[in-house]
C-alpha cells in the first residue's frame, strides 16, 4: 500500500491534520468538534502516515510509545478538574479567565479537561491499532 | 484515640518505604508501637474500674450514619489490653523466630495492620465501622495465614480461614443493617436503651442469626470451626497472636458486646448454650488424636471459645464473671503454651509430640514457662486458672435446666483440656531426651522471655486476684449489663460441690495424661471419620460447584465471538419484545413522522446495498468496505438530523475501524468455508428481528411523551454557567465531566489491556522459538 504519492502526500498530510485536530478540539466548546473527535483525527493522521511509511518511520517520528500519552492525559485531565479545589471551589467546578485570548479563544478549565481527552483518545486509539498491527 | 488505631496502619505504611531498616537488627524496635499503645490504653484503668465510660466520635458518612465513634468500657479495655500487650511479646518473639527472614518487614507490615484492625473492631460503637474493621482483621490474617505463600497447603488454608471469616463478615454486615433498620441508629450505645423494641420485633431472630454466623466463624465455632485447625500452617508468632489471643476472641466479643442488646432471651441463650456445649465437647475430644503440637492447641483453643459461647449463653451474672475471668486464663496460658511450641518447633524442627521429650535439659526456661501454663491451663491452685475453673463451674451449676447434663460436659471438656496442656506443656520437657535433639541449641532470651513473663503473670494473677479483679473483671461485668461489685475473686472458697469438682478434673485428668499418650495410631483413627467431617462435607460441595462452573462456563464462554453474539442478540430480542408485547400495546404515532426527502432516500439505498453487499461478498476486505459504507450512510443521517458533533465522531471511528478490520484482515487468507445456509437463515432472520424489535422501539419511545426538563436546562444554562455555546461539548467537558473521566479511565484501561494481552501473547511465543 505504499505507493510513492501516499507516501509523498502523508508527510504533507500529517502536520496539516495534526493542526486540523486542535483546530476542532479549540473550536469544541462553541461550535461542532472537541477534545473526543480531536483525538481521534490526530490518531488518523498518524495512522495515515504509518500506512504510507511503515509503522517504524512512524516510531522514530513519535520517539515515545503512545502510551505515555494516556496517563498525561488522565493526569491533566484530573488535575483540570481538581484545581477548583485550591479557591475553594466544588470539585470540577468551571473555572474561567475573565479576558478571552487571541486566537484560541475563552481558557478555563474546562479547555485543560478536553485536551486531556484529546490526549488520552490519542494514546488510546494509537496504542490499540499500533499493538494489534504489530502482532497481526 | 483515632491515634492509637490508626498508629498500626500507619506503622505498616511507613514499613513499605524503610522496609531494609526493620528487615536487619532493628527489627525488635517495632515492638515499641504495640508496647507503646498498651501503656496508653494502660493509662484509662483507673478511670474505668472508676466506673466511667470513654467516647469520641469522628463524623465519617454523616448521611448514612456512619460514623467513627469509638468507646472505651470494660470491654474493650481488656480487650485492647490483651490486642496489644501480646502484641509487644509477639513481635519481640518474632525478631528471633524469624531472625533473618527475607520478608521481615513484610510481616511486621501485616501484624501491624492486624493489630490496628483489631484494636478499632474492639474500640468502634458504629456497626458499620466495626464492620470494617471485622473485614480489615479477615483480610490481615489471611496474609498472615498465608505469609509462607510458597508452599501451597499454606495458601490453601488461608483461602480457607479467608472464605469462611468473609462469610461471616457478610453476616456481619447484613446483621448490622437489619438492627439498624429496626432500631433506627448505627450506634451500639444508643441500641442499648432500645432492647425491648429490638427484642420485641419481627426480625429479632433473624438479626440474632446474622450475628452468631459472624460471630461463630470468627470464633470457630461447630460447624465452622476447621479453618481455625488449618489457620495453623501460619508461622507459630501468628498462631500464638492471632489463634489463641485476639482474632478468635473477635466472635466471643461480638457476643459480649451485644449480650447487653440482644442477649437474655431464650433463643439466644439456648442456641449459645448448645452450640457451645457442643464445640467444647466436640475438639476437646479431637485434641486427644491429634501428634502435632500446634493441632492439640487449636483444638483445645477451639474447646476453650465454645466454654466462652456456652459462659455467655448461661447468661447469669456468675457466668459472665466466670467469662471475663477465663479469657484472661485463656490468652495467658494458651499464647504461653504457642509460644513455647514455636522455640520447641525452632530449635528442634518437629512438633510431632511423640518424638520430644526431656527438652528441659536444654532450654529450661522455657520449661518452666511450659509447666506453668500446663497448669494454670489445667486449673490448678493457686495459678488463674484454678480461678477461672471454680468460676466456670459455679455457673454451670447454677444452671436454669438440664443442670446435670451442663456440669458434666463442662467437667468432661476440662478433664480433656487439662490433658491437652499437660501434652503440650509438659510432655515435650519430661522424661529422656532423645540422642537426637542432644545437640539442640537453646533458645534467646528473646524468645522465652515472652513466654516466661506470660506464664509468670499468669502465676501472680492467680494468687493476688485482686490486681485484675477491679481493673478487668467487674468493669467486663458491667459492661455486659450485670452487677458484680459486691463479689470477690479468691483462690479459697470453702469445702464446697465444686471444690469437688475440681479434684476431681484434676485426678481424672492427671491419670489420663498417664494412661493416654498422643500416638499415630490414634491420629489414623480418626482420620477414618473424617468423610462426615464439616470440613470434607464443605470440600465436597466446593468440588462440585467447581464442576458445575466449568460446565456452564463451557457452554456460555465457549470462546466463539459469533456464539456470544448470537446469545446476547437473542436474549435481547426475547426480553425487549416481552416487554413491549406482553405489557402494552405497540402504538406508532404516524403525526410525529417527518416527510422522506429524495436525499434520505438514496443515502437508504445505499446503506441496504452496503449491508447486502457485506453479506453476500466472498472477499473478507470488501466486506469491510462495505461495512465502512454502511457506517458512513449512517452519518450522513446524522448530518441530515443536525447531529454534526454525533456525526464527526462516528465519522472518524468508522474510518479507524475499518483501518483496525484491515489491520488484522489483510494478512488473513480468502473466506476458507462460509457458513453454510441453515446458519445463514438463522443468522439473518436473528438479526432482522433484532433490527424490527429496536426500529419499533424507537418508534414506540416517539410516542411516549418525554420529559425535557434536563434537556432544557442544559440548553438554558450551557452558556451561563460553562460559558460553551455547544451544548453537546458543554454537556462532556462540565457538566457530566465526571463521567467523560471515568470513560477516557476506561478507555485507557481497555488499551492496556489489548497491549498487555497481545504483547504477552508475543512474549511466549518468542520463548518457544
Amino acid at each position: 500500500m505504499s505507493t510513492l504519492i501516499l507516501r509523498t502526500a502523508s508527510n504533507y498530510l500529517l502536520p496539516v491534520l495534526l493542526v486540523f485536530s486542535i483546530f476542532i478540539l479549540l473550536r469544541g466548546h462553541y461550535l461542532p468538534g472537541g477534545g473526543f473527535v480531536g483525538g481521534l483525527i490526530a490518531a488518523i493522521a498518524f495512522v495515515l502516515h504509518a500506512f504510507a511509511n511503515g509503522l517504524d518511520d512512524t516510531k522514530n517520528l513519535l520517539r515515545f510509545h503512545p502510551g505515555f500519552l494516556m496517563p498525561v492525559g488522565l493526569a491533566l485531565a484530573f488535575f483540570s478538574g481538581l484545581s477548583p479545589i485550591f479557591v475553594d471551589q466544588a470539585f470540577m467546578t468551571g473555572l474561567w479567565f475573565p479576558e478571552p485570548f487571541p486566537v484560541i479563544g475563552n481558557v478555563g478549565s474546562a479547555l485543560f479537561f478536553d485536551i486531556g481527552v484529546y490526549l488520552v483518545v490519542i494514546g488510546v486509539t494509537l496504542t490499540i491499532i499500533f499493538t494489534i498491527s504489530e502482532s497481526a | 484515640m483515632l491515634t492509637a488505631i490508626l498508629l498500626g496502619f500507619l506503622f505498616a505504611l511507613f514499613l513499605v518505604f524503610t522496609g531494609k531498616f526493620f528487615r536487619g537488627k532493628m527489627a525488635i524496635l517495632s515492638a515499641l508501637i504495640p508496647a507503646g499503645l498498651f501503656a496508653y490504653f494502660a493509662s484509662f484503668i483507673p478511670k474505668i474500674s472508676s466506673g466511667e465510660i470513654i467516647s469520641r466520635t469522628y463524623q465519617w458518612v454523616p448521611a448514612f450514619g456512619v460514623d467513627l465513634s469509638f468507646k472505651l468500657d470494660g470491654l474493650s479495655l481488656l480487650f485492647s489490653l490483651m490486642i496489644t500487650g501480646i502484641g509487644f511479646l509477639v513481635f519481640a518473639y518474632t525478631a528471633s523466630y524469624l531472625r533473618g527472614h527475607k520478608y521481615l518487614d513484610r510481616f511486621y507490615g501485616y501484624l501491624s495492620l492486624f493489630m490496628a484492625a483489631m484494636l478499632g473492631l474492639v474500640l468502634s460503637d458504629n456497626l458499620i465501622s466495626m464492620f470494617v474493621f471485622w473485614e480489615l482483621t479477615s483480610i490481615s490474617s489471611f496474609f498472615l495465614i498465608g505469609f509462607n505463600n510458597t508452599n501451597p497447603a499454606s495458601r490453601k488454608s488461608a483461602l480457607t480461614a479467608l472464605g469462611i471469616t468473609g462469610f461471616g463478615g457478610f453476616s456481619l454486615l447484613a446483621g448490622a443493617l437489619l438492627l439498624g433498620s429496626i432500631s433506627g441508629t448505627y450506634s451500639i450505645s444508643e441500641m442499648l436503651s432500645m432492647k425491648e423494641a429490638i427484642a420485641g420485633s419481627e426480625y429479632y431472630i433473624l438479626a440474632v442469626v446474622f450475628i452468631f454466623v459472624a460471630a461463630f466463624t470468627k470464633s470457630a465455632q461447630f460447624p465452622f470451626h476447621f479453618w481455625l485447625p488449618g489457620a495453623m500452617k501460619a508461622p507459630t508468632p501468628v498462631s500464638t497472636y492471632l489463634h489463641s489471643a485476639t482474632m478468635v476472641k473477635a466472635g466471643i466479643y461480638l457476643l459480649m458486646r451485644f449480650t447487653p442488646v440482644l442477649g437474655d432471651q431464650e433463643f439466644w441463650n439456648t442456641t449459645l448454650i448448645i452450640v457451645g456445649g457442643v464445640t467444647m465437647v466436640y475438639s476437646a475430644v479431637h485434641a486427644l488424636f491429634r501428634t502435632d503440637l500446634k493441632g492439640v492447641l487449636a483444638y483445645s483453643t477451639i474447646s476453650a471459645l465454645g466454654i466462652l459461647v456456652f459462659l455467655i449463653g448461661l447468661g447469669s451474672k456468675d457466668a459472665f464473671l466466670a467469662a471475663s475471668v477465663f479469657i484472661i486464663v485463656h490468652a495467658l496460658y494458651k499464647a504461653t503454651l504457642f509460644l513455647v511450641t514455636g522455640i520447641i518447633d525452632h530449635q528442634t524442627g518437629t512438633r510431632d509430640v511423640t518424638k520430644l521429650a526431656g527438652l528441659r535439659k536444654i532450654m529450661m526456661p522455657v520449661a518452666i514457662a511450659g509447666i506453668l501454663a500446663a497448669i494454670s491451663s489445667a486449673g490448678i491452685p493457686p495459678t488463674v486458672g484454678f480461678l477461672g475453673k471454680e468460676l466456670t463451674y459455679e455457673a454451670s451449676l447454677h444452671a436454669e435446666a438440664f443442670t446435670v447434663v451442663i456440669v458434666v460436659a463442662i467437667v468432661l471438656t476440662k478433664i480433656l483440656l487439662l490433658w491437652a496442656g499437660f501434652v503440650a506443656g509438659i510432655k515435650p520437657f519430661t522424661g529422656k531426651l532423645s540422642e537426637e535433639y542432644t545437640n539442640v541449641k537453646a533458645p534467646d532470651f528473646l524468645m522465652w522471655g515472652p513466654a516466661i513473663i506470660l506464664a509468670v503473670l499468669g502465676l501472680i494473677f492467680g494468687i493476688f486476684p485482686m490486681i485484675i479483679e477491679s481493673a478487668l473483671v467487674k468493669p467486663v461485668v458491667s459492661a455486659l449489663g450485670a452487677d458484680a461489685s459486691e463479689y470477690h475473686l479468691a483462690l479459697w472458697h470453702g469445702f464446697n460441690t465444686v471444690l469437688l469438682l475440681s479434684a476431681i478434673t484434676i485426678a481424672v485428668g492427671v491419670l489420663l495424661y498417664f494412661l493416654v499418650k498422643p500416638s499415630v495410631k490414634l491420629e489414623n483413627k480418626i482420620g477414618k471419620l473424617e468423610f462426615i467431617s464439616p470440613k470434607s462435607i464443605l470440600e465436597k460441595g466446593t468440588h462440585y460447584f467447581n464442576v458445575f462452573s466449568a460446565f456452564w462456563t463451557n457452554v456460555f464462554q465457549n470462546g466463539y465471538l459469533r456464539n456470544y453474539v448470537t446469545t446476547i442478540v437473542l436474549f435481547l430480542v426475547v426480553l425487549v419484545s416481552y416487554i413491549m408485547f406482553g405489557s402494552s400495546r405497540v402504538v406508532i404515532d404516524h403525526t410525529q413522522l417527518s416527510q422522506v426527502t429524495a436525499y434520505e432516500l438514496v443515502v437508504a439505498l445505499i446503506l441496504i446495498a452496503g449491508v447486502f453487499y457485506t453479506v453476500f461478498t466472498k472477499s473478507r476486505l470488501a466486506a469491510v468496505a462495505a461495512m465502512g459504507v454502511v457506517g458512513l450512510a449512517i452519518c450522513l443521517i446524522f448530518v441530515f438530523y443536525s447531529a454534526p458533533d454525533l456525526a464527526m465522531t462516528q465519522f472518524s471511528i468508522d474510518t479507524l475501524t475499518v483501518i483496525l478490520f484491515v489491520l488484522v484482515l489483510y494478512r488473513l487468507p480468502k473466506y476458507l468455508t462460509l457458513s453454510d445456509y441453515k446458519m445463514r437463515i438463522r443468522d439473518g432472520v436473528l438479526s432482522a428481528a433484532l433490527g424490527t424489535v429496536i426500529c419499533l422501539l424507537a418508534l414506540q419511545v416517539l410516542a411516549e411523551p418525554t420529559n425535557s426538563e434536563v434537556g432544557d436546562f442544559y440548553a438554558k444554562n450551557a452558556y451561563i454557567m460553562a460559558k460553551g455555546k455547544n451544548v453537546v461539548n458543554v454537556i462532556l467537558v462540565d457538566f457530566r465531566g465526571i463521567d467523560t473521566f471515568m470513560e477516557i479511565s476506561v478507555l485507557a484501561i481497555a488499551a492496556i489491556g489489548v497491549f498487555g494481552l497481545l504483547k504477552l501473547r508475543l512474549k511466549s511465543t518468542d520463548r518457544s522459538q
